[in-house]
């Protein structure tokens, strides 16, 4: 057990120093908001969803309703639905773990697992580790408030790399760039037309629509060539 | 709004509902046999998001002044530059973010 959780803690280090910086700066704004560690705690527990978290301190503040909550909740986290989608196949053999496995799939573990070569203990260890680091920061931050003794500015940079890395290793992998060109395009478009908060939703149909169009122009039929598994 | 009954029923509702999207997709589609074309978009969504999630990371870029663009860009390309050379994820992501931290705390 030992030895793989050293592999995993060492894969998952450049979640740790992203997670307890970025969970920390969420507790803080929590505390700041004037709320106990308790919430920061219950939920970088239970919904632990960063861009989220932070989303919500200023709604719980505004005191918004219930229901324009779960559809912001909706939309800021749709893009979820697509790491269920990459992770049915990897994940079908979970057994009992499964549900912990799916609840835990943030952006930064589903890049350490997306390639879907890791053991299921292994993504296990991972998950577990990324979200007891989420839930560190949170409650260090929430506790501590604004006491670090160095400015951590920019340091949120380290999930941006951390996406570049696995971008980069894809890509060195794959023999088609098409997927990989097609992601970043159509979000670089949607970006740009859409804006920094609306943009996910269409980059997302955009994304699908043109990789379901691509393998059609492609191969005439995409159902061919996908499963050589089957 | 401190109300511990709304905050109790607001964090509820986030976390049901980051939760339903996370499940969703296994419990509509994860049974005994994946549709085809679902098989072949978990295939090729991996390099898609992440790549979604590069742009995600640098939506806060910005081109009308050089502080807004400049670090994202030299970072970016630490990273993958010394990726491709060495292939040590952990190296790229402390360098880049080293690279990234010095320039918008001392130069920009």
């Amino acid at each position: 057990m030992l030895q793989p959780l050293q592999k995993a803690f060492k894969t998952s280090l450049p979640v740790l120093a992203g997670y307890l910086v970025l969970g920390a700066g969420f507790g803080m704004m929590m505390k700041a908001a004037g709320y106990s560690v308790f919430w920061a705690l219950a939920m970088s527990v239970f919904v632990y969803a960063g861009s989220m978290q932070y989303a919500a301190v200023g709604l719980l503040s505004a005191g918004t309703g219930l229901l324009p909550l779960a559809l912001t909740t909706l939309m800021v986290n749709a893009r979820h639905l697509f790491y269920g989608i990459s992770m049915l196949e990897p994940y079908r053999k979970a057994g009992k773990t499964k549900p912990y496995l799916i609840f835990a799939l943030t952006d930064e573990t589903y890049s350490l697992v997306c390639d879907g070569k890791r053991s299921i203990r292994d993504c296990l260890l991972l998950s577990a580790l990324d979200q007891a680091y989420w839930v560190a920061g949170s409650v260090l931050g929430a506790l501590l408030g604004e006491v670090l003794p160095f400015s951590t500015e920019g340091v949120d940079f380290a999930l941006t790399a951390l996406f570049l890395t696995v971008f980069t290793d894809q890509w060195l992998h794959s023999k088609s760039h098409f997927p990989a060109l097609c992601g970043v395009g159509v979000s670089a478009v949607c970006l740009a037309v859409f804006g920094p908060d609306r943009f996910l939703l269409p980059a997302m149909a955009g994304i699908t629509a043109l990789l379901l169009a691509g393998s059609l122009w492609q191969k005439q039929d995409p159902q061919k060539e996908v499963s050589p598994d089957e | 709004m401190s109300d511990p009954l709304y905050l109790a029923a607001a964090v509820a509702v986030m976390a049901l509902v980051t939760a339903g999207l996370r499940f969703a997709p296994f419990l509509l589609l994860g049974g005994r046999r994946t549709p085809r074309l679902v098989v072949y978009l978990g295939k090729v969504f991996p390099s898609a998001t992440v790549g979604m999630l590069v742009v995600y990371g640098l939506k806060g870029i910005s081109f009308s002044a050089a502080g807004g663009f400049v670090p994202q860009l030299l970072a970016g390309a630490v990273v993958v530059i010394s990726y491709v050379w060495k292939r040590n994820s952990l190296v790229s992501i402390v360098g880049g973010t080293a690279v990234y931290m010095v320039l918008v705390q001392t130069v920009f």
